[in-house]
């Protein structure tokens, strides 16, 4: 028991050392560099004067020095406090991020069910005739699903499904008629402008996942018990899934709390080539209109969420996995 | 039973075959971008007005862009560019990781403690976030793309490293070498990096595959390549405005990069097969 109660005290120090270093690193990270976020309305606005400027930046705070900008920063940031964006209608951070969370989150989590859904059989099918003709063709696809960049994959989508063939909406989160919709036509109608989307986010980490379960799978196969299990003729689908599978899946686990950053990062993209007013599009424009605070909240969020996913894979595994509970094995 | 299968050595064209087809992939494409000139007889930055968005043709091979150039030798010299940003963020971010890899190993305790935590906090950040974010208040360019793509993906090998080296200097070479009087540097440099290199050549080589694609999405976004200089992200990023009307500056941009990321994963994975069957799956 004292040597769980130790382990967790670890994790939480690291925790804290870690969620440190990511304040400081973007913190230092932006203020380093030239450029201010009061050049919107000072160098671009001719009638704004030095006093103007000086008086901008004192209200942001940018006038002190940057420990102590850091510390005030860090302060208000435990209260979820991520001060005023510096560009458009200056409203808190937090709520310009709260608002964007929904679709970002709802997408990517769509997409994380269907590549789930999707590369969870064909790993484990891969696996089960490792070097058959399903297995060398799905290597295959693995690796141009590697090589395809998730922008051209999504203008080539936007030419057929969009242009040639229209039967999918190519920007946007709704169409215009939306307001008159009843509400389940709301929903299929979001429905629809969000498939092209989706189906590129799940195109891309299709072939990691499915490569991960396959080579997880061949692990658990090659274990004495299930080859026990062979050898007493039991038929495919008992062995996979009754044997097989829980333990293929751990792994799965830990990856899916490590492709939050990429998935958070791939955002951008996509938000951006279909016009959709999630996380990414907002990040892209703070980045443009150099909105510090923006960036800054952003910028931690996105990393306090890998945090956060990491350790809940960590915890997920613990569960699901009794030698880890029991403390035997690291 | 069908698993015998791993039993049986792999056949030649098992063994060679990847690295074949990655090194076809990966050659025709260097030679292509090497040798831009003598390929395309068309100057890749020279508009030509009675020529705007041609389709693809016998005397414009890929057709022409909005401003009309040949898009065939946009893609060659964009090829250059891109190969170059690939190669040399690779060579910064290796160069990171091996230093910060081989200290941590080595040293071990509250030096390793250090890196490794930082190398933690690293791996928390989206990256593309924080590439974005560098690179918008540094001002887009090619040093820039470079250094930023170099200094945001160094955590793999520093952590492939550390873990060799680890084990590495416990050996009897390294050890006995310690005895005989040699400093932490020299035992780094002659014991240590030769035998922890195979896993960082295919770590560099999968890395070239990453860092171009990186650069294509950050050009693709205008933050990248800056116009009127090529690269397959910024062609891509023109052939979107004109996507319903001259679909051919989209589609060979992107085969471009689909083909060169394809050939330099396929090399990667090639060389780890053969160079360290400890690592095959």
């Amino acid at each position: 028991m004292l040597d769980i109660g130790l382990k967790i005290l670890a994790k939480i120090a690291w925790v804290g050392v870690v969620f440190i270093g990511i304040t400081v690193i973007s913190f230092w990270v932006i203020h380093l560099a030239p450029g201010s976020p009061t050049d919107m309305q000072t160098t671009m606005n001719p009638t704004a004067t030095i006093e103007t400027r000086q008086k901008l930046e004192k209200l942001y705070g940018l006038d002190k020095p940057l420990h102590v900008q850091y510390g005030n920063w860090v302060s208000r940031m435990v209260r979820f406090d991520f001060g005023r964006s510096m560009s458009g209608d200056s409203r808190p951070v937090w709520e310009r991020i709260k608002e964007r969370l929904p679709l970002t989150f709802g997408m990517n989590i769509a997409s994380l069910f269907l590549t789930l859904l999707i590369a969870i059989p064909i790993g484990m099918y891969s696996a089960w005739k490792q070097d058959g003709w399903f297995d060398r063709g799905m290597t295959v696809f693995v690796f141009i699903g590697f090589a395809v960049p998730g922008f051209w994959l999504a203008l080539l989508l936007m030419l057929w499904f969009g242009i040639y063939y229209p039967v999918f909406p190519i920007s946007g989160l709704t169409s215009l008629d939306y307001a008159l919709l009843s509400p389940m036509g709301k929903v299929l109608d979001i429905a629809h402008h969000l498939a092209l989307p989706i189906f590129v986010y799940t195109f891309g980490s299709l072939a990691g996942m499915s490569r991960f379960m396959r080579s997880s799978m061949l692990e658990v196969l090659r274990q004495d018990y299930i080859v026990t299990a062979k050898a007493k003729g039991l038929p495919m689908h008992k062995v996979l899934f009754k044997h097989a599978f829980r333990n293929g899946l751990l792994p799965v686990i830990t990856l899916l709390g490590l492709s939050i950053p990429g998935l958070i990062g791939g955002s951008v993209i996509i938000e951006s080539i279909f016009a959709l007013p999630g996380l990414g599009q907002l990040f892209y424009n703070a980045v443009m209109s150099r909105d510090y605070s923006l960036i800054m909240g952003s910028l931690v969020l996105g990393a306090l969420l890998t945090l956060a996913g990491n350790l809940l894979a960590d915890v997920a595994y613990g569960f699901a996995d009794p030698r880890i509970r029991a403390g035997g094995k690291d | 039973m069908r698993n015998k299968k791993p039993l049986t050595p792999p056949t030649r064209f098992q063994r060679y075959g990847l690295l074949i087809l990655g090194l076809t992939l990966v050659g025709t494409i260097s030679i292509a971008a090497i040798f831009a000139p003598l390929l395309t007889p068309y100057d890749p930055f020279v508009l030509n007005v009675d020529n705007l968005l041609q389709a693809p043709s016998s005397t414009h091979l890929f057709g022409t862009d909005a401003l009309g150039r040949d898009v065939f030798s946009r893609i060659l010299y964009g090829g250059r560019v891109s190969l170059w940003v690939g190669f040399v963020a690779v060579g910064i971010s290796t160069a990171i990781g091996l230093v910060l890899g081989l200290t941590a190993g080595y040293f071990g305790g509250l030096v390793d403690e250090i890196i490794m935590r930082g190398v933690d906090v690293m791996l928390c950040f989206p990256s593309f976030f924080l590439i974005l974010a560098v690179i918008a208040f540094l001002e887009p360019g090619l040093m820039n793309i470079m250094i930023v793509i170099g200094f945001t993906s160094w955590m793999g090998v520093a952590r492939l490293v550390r873990a060799e080296t680890l084990s590495l200097r416990k050996r009897d070479f390294a050890q006995a070498s310690k005895l005989a009087g040699a400093g932490p540097i020299r035992i780094m440099a002659t014991h240590i990096l030769p035998n922890a290199i195979t896993p960082v050549l295919v770590s560099a080589t999968l890395g070239v595959a990453g860092a171009i694609l990186v650069e294509s999405s950050l050009s693709f976004l205008g933050l990248g390549v800056q116009p009127p200089d090529p690269s397959w992200g910024n062609l891509l990023m023109d052939g979107k405005e004109v996507l319903e009307i001259a679909p051919w500056l989209s589609v060979f941009p992107g085969m471009a990069i689909l083909l060169t990321v394809l050939g330099y994963n396929l090399l990667g994975e090639a060389l780890r097969d053969i160079l360290d069957p400890r690592l095959k799956q």
